[in-house]
C-alpha cells in the first residue's frame, strides 16, 4: 500500500511510461468527496490473458528482474481504489482508471501533486509527451488547469537537470496554488 | 506561490542560464539517478526525489542530472539512488531518506567524499575505506 493517493498515481503512470508510449494523457478529476484519476497511454498494450494476470500481486512479466515473483503496481491500486478500470489492446494502448471516496479514513491522503506531476515529466522517455488534466469541481464553482511536458521544455529547453526541475515545480505549485479555494476539507466517516 | 506563466518561465530560465554561465559550475556532469519502481515509491522514493531538488536549489547548484530509473534489485534496501559523480566511482545507496539526501549532496556532490554508511552497491570495501579516493 502507498502512503499517498499520488504514489497510486506515479506508480501506474510508470507503467505507461515503460509501454513505449509516445503520448500519456493523464486526468485527475477532483469533487467534494471523491477523487478520479486516468491514465491513458498509447503504448504497446496488454492481451486480454495479461489484463487478468497483472491484478495478481505475485504476477510479473519477468523482463526486468528474472528471479522477483512480485508485480504489486495495480493490485495496490485495485486494493484501496474504487470504480477500478483497466482497458487494453494490444499496439494500440491502455487506459487505467481509479477513484477514491476522500471521505473513508481509510484513504490515505492526496499527497504533493505538484511534485508527482514533476516525477512523470522528468521520469517520461524523451520520445514521450505527457498531458495533465487537473480538474477540480466544488460547491462554489470549478477550476482546473492542463500542463504538457512538451511546453515545459519548449520554455525550459531541458528537464534533465536540477534547475530546470526546480523551475518546473515551482510553476507547477503555482498552478495547484489557484486551485486551493475550490479544495474542500475532508470530514472522515469512521465505518462502524 | 503566485500563479507564473509559461512565459515567466522561460525569463526565469534564461536569467539562471546568464548566472550559470558567470560562475564555476558545481555538479556539472553529475547524476543523480532515483528508483521509481513500486518498491521506491511505497518506500519515500519520490519524497527523497523532492529532498534532492531541494537541497541542490539551497545550495544553488543547477546542472546535475536528476533522473529515474525503475526498481534496481535492491527493493529490501529501498528508497535506493545512484550517484555519478566524474573522477568518483558510480555509488548505490540504499535506505536514502530526506536526511540522507542532504547529506549526499552536501557530502558527495558538493564534498566528493562518500556517504559511507548508506553504500549498498558498486565501490569495492577497500574504496569506501578511502572516503572514494
Amino acid at each position: 500500500m502507498h502512503v499517498f493517493l499520488c504514489d497510486f498515481l506515479l506508480d501506474i503512470a510508470q507503467n505507461s511510461l515503460e509501454a513505449d508510449s509516445t503520448m500519456v494523457r493523464i486526468l485527475i478529476s477532483e469533487k467534494p468527496e471523491s477523487i478520479l484519476f486516468r491514465v491513458e497511454d498509447n503504448g504497446k498494450g496488454m492481451s486480454e490473458e495479461t489484463q487478468k494476470k497483472v491484478l495478481d500481486p505475485f504476477y510479473t512479466d519477468g523482463v526486468k528482474h528474472k528471479k522477483r515473483k512480485v508485480g504489486l503496481g495495480l493490485p495496490f491500486v485495485l486494493q484501496t481504489s474504487r470504480d477500478f478500470s483497466l482497458n487494453s489492446s494490444v499496439g494500440k494502448g491502455t487506459v487505467v482508471q481509479f477513484g477514491f471516496d476522500l471521505t473513508d479514513i481509510d484513504v490515505p491522503p492526496l499527497g504533493n501533486l505538484p511534485s508527482t506531476i514533476l516525477a512523470v515529466f522528468t521520469g517520461a522517455p524523451e520520445s514521450c509527451d505527457v498531458v495533465v488534466t487537473r480538474e477540480i469541481h466544488s460547491d462554489h464553482g470549478d477550476s482546473s488547469y492542463r500542463v504538457s511536458k512538451s511546453e515545459l521544455l519548449d520554455a525550459l529547453q531541458e528537464l534533465r537537470t536540477a534547475g530546470s526541475q526546480n523551475l518546473t515545480r515551482q510553476y507547477l505549485d503555482g498552478l495547484e496554488e489557484d486551485l486551493k479555494p475550490y479544495r474542500s476539507e475532508h470530514v472522515f466517516r469512521i465505518p462502524e | 506561490m503566485a500563479k507564473m506563466t509559461l512565459e515567466e518561465l522561460r525569463k526565469l530560465r534564461a536569467q539562471k542560464q546568464d548566472d550559470l554561465q558567470k560562475r564555476d559550475i558545481a555538479g556539472k556532469d553529475c547524476q543523480i539517478i532515483v528508483g521509481m519502481g513500486t518498491c521506491g515509491i511505497a518506500a519515500g522514493a519520490k519524497v527523497v526525489l523532492d529532498a534532492f531538488l531541494k537541497e541542490l536549489d539551497d545550495e544553488k547548484i543547477e546542472n546535475v542530472a536528476v533522473t529515474q530509473t525503475g526498481c534496481m534489485g535492491l527493493c529490501y534496501v529501498e528508497p535506493t539512488i545512484e550517484v555519478v559523480v566524474p573522477g568518483m566511482p558510480d555509488t548505490i545507496y540504499g535506505k536514502v531518506d530526506a536526511d540522507v539526501a542532504r547529506k549526499i549532496v552536501k557530502e558527495h556532490i558538493v564534498g566528493k567524499k562518500l556517504v559511507t554508511d548508506h553504500i549498498y552497491d558498486r565501490p569495492s570495501v577497500d574504496i569506501m575505506k578511502n572516503g572514494g579516493r
